[in-house]
């Protein structure tokens, strides 16, 4: 219980400096400064007067809505988001729950979002909104296949579902270092993360330039906060996973009790990579999302799975 | 002529269109633009197009002002490359009245026309890449960039004529301010950055497989269809036909420039894109040109201005067209010998551009109108004048 409260505070206070972190990153691409009045040096304030912002604002529900779906889907969207957190441990035996079956219910408990995303955009009953759930529908089931397969690899490779199973395999060699099979998994992971968050070059669910803002369109104040918090959330989470099942977690040089800060400095990174990505790359279309999916990375994803199954045969589990 | 309501078979399974409002107020509409589309699941099946939303009455304006009021009021038809208009209106009354233009004014002309040309294609390739990467992700950065490099032209204007979006430098019978001093040093410089930064944009874009996809075989206008509706600029050098008013036809000294007018054939967004990074290389190499060739004397074949009613242009009517950034620019005068045009005409080159998108994006899907909504470049205080 208080593990669950004390992950939870974190995840959220890490949340809130990730959009500062983002906003600086993008800033720096952008030959520009970012936030830097709200609070000196370098805005760091910014996340707190934010959400002190949204919090005031005026909550609107549209005549046309469907109330409760629509006062809803925030809370569905967002309770999956943060339940991903459960399963993972920052440091052995640090974390709320390490499940033997860790990374699949991080897997089916992320798929979920899915639901407060299509309720927000059948709630709204606006066409903008409703267009955008359909495209989150098709994008997320799309992306949910490949996503599993390339999260599978690893989970082969060590033999375990059990996360902290996952890094202590890795002692020898990170996953993403295995030869051939490491790189390639990572990637698909990598893209597949791309398109489950609904980053650009796949964030077609949101697409301001043509769907004004997708399926949050018609909220506002807090829900509209909440929403934005499940999807940074989200992205957190994956990021987590991603340190975890490919970069050995809380695994580096120095003392165990460093453990924590680098498998956190990990998930950062990934983090930095698909911001780096998001603000570098034009958005593409719904058709050629799907046909990237279903033509290429699931039958990529499905050979490396089987690839990797031949290897652990031939050459048993684990990293060395 | 086809027809102008097209709507395409996609064969549709469900039992129901959506009509969708885009606009007028819209975060890719280019100012206020209304286009009504009719969906069938993701897929555009028919567009109307609803314009008139910023009719401010120009033509009616520039009736009621005089010749030497209005240059500065016709900047505002199209406001992003204010130059083209100012020298379509007052070339227009030289051609009514006979006036002669100085060498020296009509190579600042050019000079302020192509450096206008360069502002222009900065702001479409920054906006035009929002519209597809959005206001959060690449494109805004490729906007963020091609604004740092307007900013630098419109830097040059402000010295040049004080002002830095609507400019009133153009006066009949020549212009109003010459170069300060040191100022074509300057030019040179900013050109020097700009020609340095666009091979960067090509870098971040040709090389880009997602802007490709999106580029490509997207908003297709064939050699007929842009013949038929009657686009011109880069719209139509992109499908195929080298015209060009400062080839076809040449205005202020424009024969004694070198340069390239660039065509393609594919006709789709990406041909467009394509012909406009050309166009900015060429505009460049005219400038330099110009500033190379700058001839000495004066500025104005008028005196200065000291009332408003002082020009008077002589019974007649006239027709004069410039190529802007965004097409040709056409300006029709008929006087009757008083201080103001009797009437005045607007041929606006967004206009006719525009009126080539109910053809092009029925079949496209929604990300691609907007898309090809950017390609077009429209800007609509010369849409709607």
């Amino acid at each position: 219980m208080i593990a669950a409260f004390v992950v939870l505070n974190a995840v959220l206070i890490m949340v809130a400096y990730m959009t500062l972190l983002e906003r600086k990153f993008a800033a720096r691409m952008q030959s520009r400064i970012g936030p830097y009045y709200v609070g000196r040096p370098h805005g760091w304030l910014q996340p707190v007067a934010d959400a002190i912002k949204l919090l005031l604002k005026e909550d609107i529900v549209p005549t046309a809505a469907d109330r409760w779906v629509y006062n809803l889907a925030p809370i569905v969207f967002l309770v999956p988001c943060l339940l991903i957190f459960a399963t993972i441990p920052f440091a052995p035996e640090l974390g709320v729950a390490d499940l033997n079956i860790g990374v699949l219910f991080f897997l089916a408990v992320s798929a979920l979002e899915i639901v407060g995303l299509f309720m927000g955009g059948w709630g709204s009953n606006n066409k903008y909104a409703l267009l955008s759930a359909m495209r989150a529908v098709n994008q997320i089931i799309s992306y949910d296949l490949p996503f599993v397969f390339a999260a599978l690899v690893p989970v082969l490779l060590a033999g375990s579902m059990q996360m902290s199973a996952i890094v202590a395999a890795q002692q020898g060699l990170w996953f993403v270092a295995y030869p051939v099979i490491g790189q390639l998994a990572f990637l698909a992971f990598l893209i597949a993360t791309l398109a489950a968050e609904n980053r650009v070059p796949f964030d077609i669910l949101e697409a301001e330039s043509e769907l004004v803002a997708g399926f949050r369109v018609e909220y506002s104040g807090m829900k509209f906060a909440l929403i934005q918090l499940a999807e940074y959330a989200h992205m957190l989470g994956t990021s987590f996973l991603g340190a975890l099942l490919f970069l050995g977690g809380w695994l580096g040089p120095g003392p165990a009790a460093l453990g924590p800060l680098w498998f956190v400095l990990k998930a950062l990174l990934i983090f930095l990579v698909v911001t780096w990505v998001r603000w570098s790359f034009v958005r593409i279309r719904v058709d050629q999302i799907l046909a990237i999916s279903w033509k290429l990375l699931l039958p990529a994803t499905l050979v490396l799975l089987l690839a990797t199954g031949l290897v652990v045969a031939l050459r048993g589990p684990g990293g060395a | 002529m086809p027809e102008t309501r097209q709507v395409v078979e996609v064969g549709y399974g469900g039992n129901e269109r959506l009509m969708m409002n885009m606009g007028p107020q819209h975060p890719s509409s280019h100012g206020v633009f209304r286009m009504i589309l009719t969906l069938e699941g993701e897929t555009v099946v028919a567009v109307d197009a609803v314009i008139g939303y910023l009719h401010r009455c120009h033509e009616k304006l520039g009736e009621t002002l005089t010749y030497v009021q209005y240059p500065s009021i016709a900047s505002k038809t199209d406001y992003v490359a204010a130059m083209t208009a100012e020298l379509a209106y007052v070339s227009a009354v030289e051609k009514v009245a006979k006036f002669e233009v100085p060498r020296r004014a009509q190579y600042l002309r050019v000079i302020a026309a192509e450096l206008q040309r360069i502002a222009s294609h900065c702001l479409w390739l920054g906006t035009w890449c929002m519209d597809m990467g959005g206001a959060l992700g690449g494109g805004a950065t490729v906007f963020l960039y091609c604004i740092r490099e307007r900013e630098m032209v419109l830097d040059r204007f402000e010295e040049l004529t004080g002002a830095r979006l609507l400019y009133g430098f153009h006066q009949v019978g020549g212009i109003r301010y010459d170069v300060p001093a040191g100022w074509d040093k300057k030019v040179r410089e900013t050109l020097d950055v700009i020609e340095a930064r666009l091979d960067e944009y090509e870098a971040m874009l040709d090389a880009n497989a997602f802007f490709r996809v999106r580029t490509q075989g997207v908003g297709v206008i064939s050699r007929e269809l842009a013949q038929a509706v009657g686009v011109s600029g880069p719209l139509i050098r992109g499908s195929g036909i080298g015209y060009d008013v400062r080839r076809a036809e040449p205005y202020s000294s424009y024969e004694d420039f070198d340069f390239l007018v660039p065509v393609e054939t594919a006709g789709d967004c990406y041909a467009r894109y394509r012909v406009r990074m050309v166009e900015f290389r060429q505009s460049i190499r005219i400038v330099r040109q110009g500033l190379d060739g700058l001839p000495e004397g004066p500025i104005s074949s008028r005196p200065g201005v000291k009332s408003v009613g002082q020009v008077r242009v002589p019974k007649g009517e006239g027709y004069a067209r410039v190529e802007g950034a965004r097409g040709e620019v056409g300006c029709y005068l008929v006087s009757d010998g008083g201080p103001k045009p009797y009437r005045l005409k607007w041929r606006g080159a967004s206009f006719s551009n525009l009126a080539v998108l109910p053809y092009i994006v029925p079949g496209h899907k929604v990300a691609d109108v907007v898309a090809i909504m950017g390609s077009v470049d429209p800007v609509f205080g010369e849409v709607d004048r």
